[in-house]
């Protein structure tokens, strides 16, 4: 808002004038964004919590053909100890066809361990198909029953109204047999 | 400048107002010798921590005080804090054996403690505390030097103000003074008898950078250690602060010139 | 008093708003051309400085609450974890802490120069009894802000403030047991203090307006105490106090900070680091240092009901100043005698401040009685026998006529 309260001076006051208002609002400006930060930021994750948000896992006891679910950072991660067959598969699609198009070798580090977020990219459900009992959909991965989107044996999406496959955690291998999900 | 002085009086009424408070805790008709007073590195405008002191603090708190006192709210992942790296902080913590469960039998079952466990504690509850320490509950130390007057102070005399028998000041105040069973004389506990016995001797223990563990040098360790525990923002605090009162101290100073180029013409 | 033109808004946005709820022209009016005595010193600057340290306050509880927990097995905890893990939570609950004192220390040196002033007098009595309310529901806001970190100290201001209700005849157990929700401070008292210290800042926040439209209607006060008569006796209040208030604001930011960075528990008690334990009382329990006088004045009671009442009296008294004051010069300048007593009793508040913090026993106690007595003489006995007695000094015509005297007085000198 501009105004004219002040009584106008010589030129030299004026800039002196504009000068000193210039810094007062400056600092004032910068002073307060910069006050405010810890306070946006204290709404970030605390400490504890990034101090879970990293879980390594051992993957010794997971026989080939099983499955297990990890709860990461609040959300179920499917490992999935890969078969030959269930790999052969995954590899044998012409990815260009695919609806999100990934090759299978993209998505794991080795071959036999497959591990994703379990959330189904639609609306957010957990697809069925960890368990033996479980069924696994017509493309042998995973099967959302809210739904009914198809996963391969890749977790890709290959039927149904998911638009993208099951989302890869960063992860890493500590050894041959323990992973570490998250970053450090 | 009469402007000025007007606003000192303010300072200084509100520095009077302030001392009623603190002068009240310090209130405590104590006849013997002061608060001892080591100069501290965290003090003052610049005060910060020395990894290798906080590194031996921590060393004297798990050889003398972690048996039988506790370091609530603290994880292992905090003694990185002092300067271990992530390999030996895990090492710390793989040392503890704590309970976990239950796992998919329904039982409890023990595994070794990982840099996200809270510190363990030496008792699982008061009551095993109580029993163990003749009816006293050891207190928790993470906050320690913030919940006593003169914090760091305090509890560096108390380790250091053990008396074999009771010294004359104390029959001079009173003279049916004795310290029951089970019970030790300290200086500076109020009502001078304390359940905890003396535990800084010399030779109790060897620090692993050499340095001659004696009696000062333990109870100086271990109160830095134990104010990091309750002030672990404090070099944090400090850095930000010396930034923030630059910087309104010059602020201040152009609004005033600002305030005194805009009075110019009404006076 | 100068009428004052709506505006012409030239931006349009603000044209189109302002034609259908002239809320641009209501603060054009109200901040930028509000005519101000152009004689205010830096005591003025207080009740805006006040009002800063409350929205500073709003704005960090705000944030504090999104960490706390109010229960009586977390809220301790709750506290420790926003300290140690929480970014900058730290830095958040240390500006709380001490905004608090901030902002008790500008009320009393408002309400202090209101009171040397003659701020309170025909026709701002109701303004002035606007901020004592407001001071009252400070008292109550900051009290139940206490009990929320749930140390040593917490828990027992709770007990005893609570337990002030207990003397009153009939109804006093049954009102404690209410206002506990329980036999004793426990879980459930905890939450509620923790609700009603959110709700209460938005009621102070509310009666701050109320108090600003009463202060606009009537207009500032001033040091000389006579009312503005015409545009000369004025300034626009911006910018000359929109700078002068951010001077005193950027003055008081760096006491604040000291504190905040450099000593965050100074005014705090070291045994609230303790968690509350209801089988165990403090050896001293004392107050916080914005509540002594009144401790002071409570305790130099020997009756229970006798203490609770006088305290409660003693800012009661406030309100009915304007009437207790007989004299018709409004500002302490020009009143010789007044202006003595004026400060023999702001140094017996000060007094009792400190009285407040000392134990209830032996001379503190007979002290504490006499400074009582001489804080209630002075708005019941000297005050109006001051209004009859007291031969005032003359008085200005003008506000402008005085600065032109001072001005001639430098001249000449």
């Amino acid at each position: 808002m501009s105004h004219t309260a002040n009584p106008a001076g010589s030129g030299d006051d004026k800039t002196r004038r504009d000068f000193l208002l210039i810094a007062s609002a400056g600092m004032g400006v910068v002073g307060t964004a910069l006050a405010v930060w810890p306070f946006i930021d204290s709404m970030n994750p605390a400490k504890d919590v990034m101090a879970l948000a990293v879980v390594e896992v051992d993957l010794s006891p997971v026989a080939v053909g099983q499955a297990i679910t990890v709860v990461w950072r609040g959300k179920p991660v499917f490992v999935r100890h890969r078969t030959p067959e269930d790999i052969e598969q995954a590899r044998a699609v012409n990815v260009a066809s695919l609806r999100d198009p990934e090759a299978d070798e993209d998505r794991v580090i080795k071959p036999e361990w497959l591990v994703q977020i379990g959330i189904c990219t639609h609306l957010g459900c957990i697809p069925k198909g960890q368990k033996p009992s479980d069924p696994k959909g017509d493309y042998n991965g995973w099967f959302c029953v809210c739904h009914g989107s198809h996963y391969d044996t890749a977790g890709r999406i290959r039927k149904g109204p998911a638009p993208l496959n099951l989302p890869v955690p960063q992860y890493a291998f500590l050894d041959d047999t323990t992973i570490q999900i998250g970053e450090e | 400048m009469k402007t000025l002085i007007r606003i000192g009086t303010a300072a200084i009424l509100a520095t009077g107002l302030s001392l009623g408070g603190t002068a009240a805790q310090a209130a405590g008709g104590h006849g013997g010798p002061e608060l001892k007073h080591p100069s501290w590195t965290f003090d003052g405008l610049f005060g910060h921590y020395n990894e290798d002191q906080l590194k031996r603090g921590w060393e004297v708190y798990s050889n003398v005080c972690a048996s039988c006192h506790g370091l609530e709210y603290m994880h292992y992942r905090n003694l990185k804090g002092l300067g271990y790296t992530e390999d030996e902080v895990e090492a710390i913590a793989a040392s503890f054996e704590i309970e976990d469960g239950p796992d998919e039998w329904g039982e409890m079952f023990t595994r070794p403690a990982t840099v996200v466990d809270p510190i363990k504690e030496p008792y699982e509850n008061d009551a095993l505390a109580k029993l163990a320490n003749g009816g006293a509950v050891p207190p928790n130390l993470s906050v320690m030097t913030r919940a006593r007057d003169h914090g760091p102070d305090y509890v560096y005399s108390l380790m250091l103000g053990y008396e074999a028998g009771v010294p004359e000041w104390v029959h001079e105040e009173d003279p049916e003074f004795s310290v029951p069973p089970g019970k030790s004389f300290n200086n500076y506990f109020p009502g001078y008898a304390i359940s905890m016995p003396q535990q800084l001797f010399p030779g109790i223990m060897e620090y692993s950078d050499g340095t001659e563990a004696t009696p000062e040098q333990m109870a100086k360790d271990v109160v830095t250690f134990l104010q990091w525990a309750a002030e672990p923002e404090l070099e944090k605090r400090k850095d930000l602060g010396r930034y923030v009162l630059v910087f309104l101290i010059v602020f201040t100073g152009v609004l005033y010139a600002y305030k005194r180029e805009i009075w110019k013409n009404a006076h | 008093m100068s009428s004052t033109p709506s505006p012409v808004w030239s931006n349009p946005a603000i044209k189109w708003v302002d034609r259908r709820m002239p809320i641009f022209s209501l603060m054009h009016k109200e901040l930028i051309v509000y005519p101000t005595p152009r004689n205010l010193n830096y005591w003025w600057n207080f009740g805006s400085l006040a009002g800063i340290a409350l929205v500073i306050l709003i704005f960090s509880g705000i944030f504090l609450a999104m960490h706390y927990v109010p229960h009586e097995d977390m809220a301790f905890a709750s506290v420790e974890r926003l300290m140690r893990e929480v970014n900058s939570g730290w830095l958040i609950r240390f500006i709380h802490m001490n905004t608090v004192s901030l902002f008790f220390l500008c009320v009393y040196i408002h309400i202090f120069r209101g009171m040397y002033y003659g701020s309170y007098k025909a026709p701002r009595e109701l303004l002035w009894i606007i901020g004592v309310i407001i001071y009252f529901v400070m008292v109550g806001t900051a009290f139940l802000g206490y009990v929320l970190p749930w140390g040593q100290m917490s828990f027992w201001a709770a007990t005893v403030i609570t337990s002030l209700v207990t003397p009153i005849p009939l109804v006093g157990e049954e009102l404690a047991i209410w206002l506990w929700g329980g036999f004793g401070v426990n879980n459930a008292t905890l939450q509620r203090f923790f609700s009603l210290h959110y709700l209460l800042p938005m009621v102070i926040f509310a009666l701050v307006f109320l108090h600003l439209w009463a202060l606009h209607t009537t207009k500032s006060n001033n040091p000389l105490g006579v009312d503005v008569k015409k545009k000369a006796d004025t300034l626009p209040f911006h910018p000359y106090y929109t700078m002068k208030d951010a001077f005193g604001l950027g003055v008081a930011l760096v006491v604040l900070s000291y504190f905040i960075f450099f000593n965050p528990n100074y005014f705090n008690h070291s045994i609230n680091y303790v968690m509350a334990d209801p089988m165990v009382t403090p050896e001293h329990i004392v107050p916080e240092w914005y509540f002594l006088p009144f401790y002071a004045i409570l305790r130099a009671i020997p009756d229970k009901l006798g203490g609770v009442v006088l305290m409660f009296l003693s800012i009661l008294i406030w309100m009915a100043l304007p009437w207790l004051d007989r004299s018709r010069v409004r500002s302490g300048k020009f009143r010789p005698v007044f202006k003595w007593f004026f400060w023999v009793w702001v140094a017996d508040f000060v007094l009792l401040t400190w009285l407040g913090a000392m134990p209830a026993e032996g001379t503190y106690v007979t002290m504490g009685q006499w400074a009582t007595a001489y804080y209630f003489a002075h708005f019941v006995v000297i005050l109006p026998l001051l209004g009859w007695f007291e031969k005032t000094k003359p008085v200005p015509e003008s506000i402008s006529a005085a600065v032109t005297a001072g001005h001639d007085k430098e001249a000449a000198a």
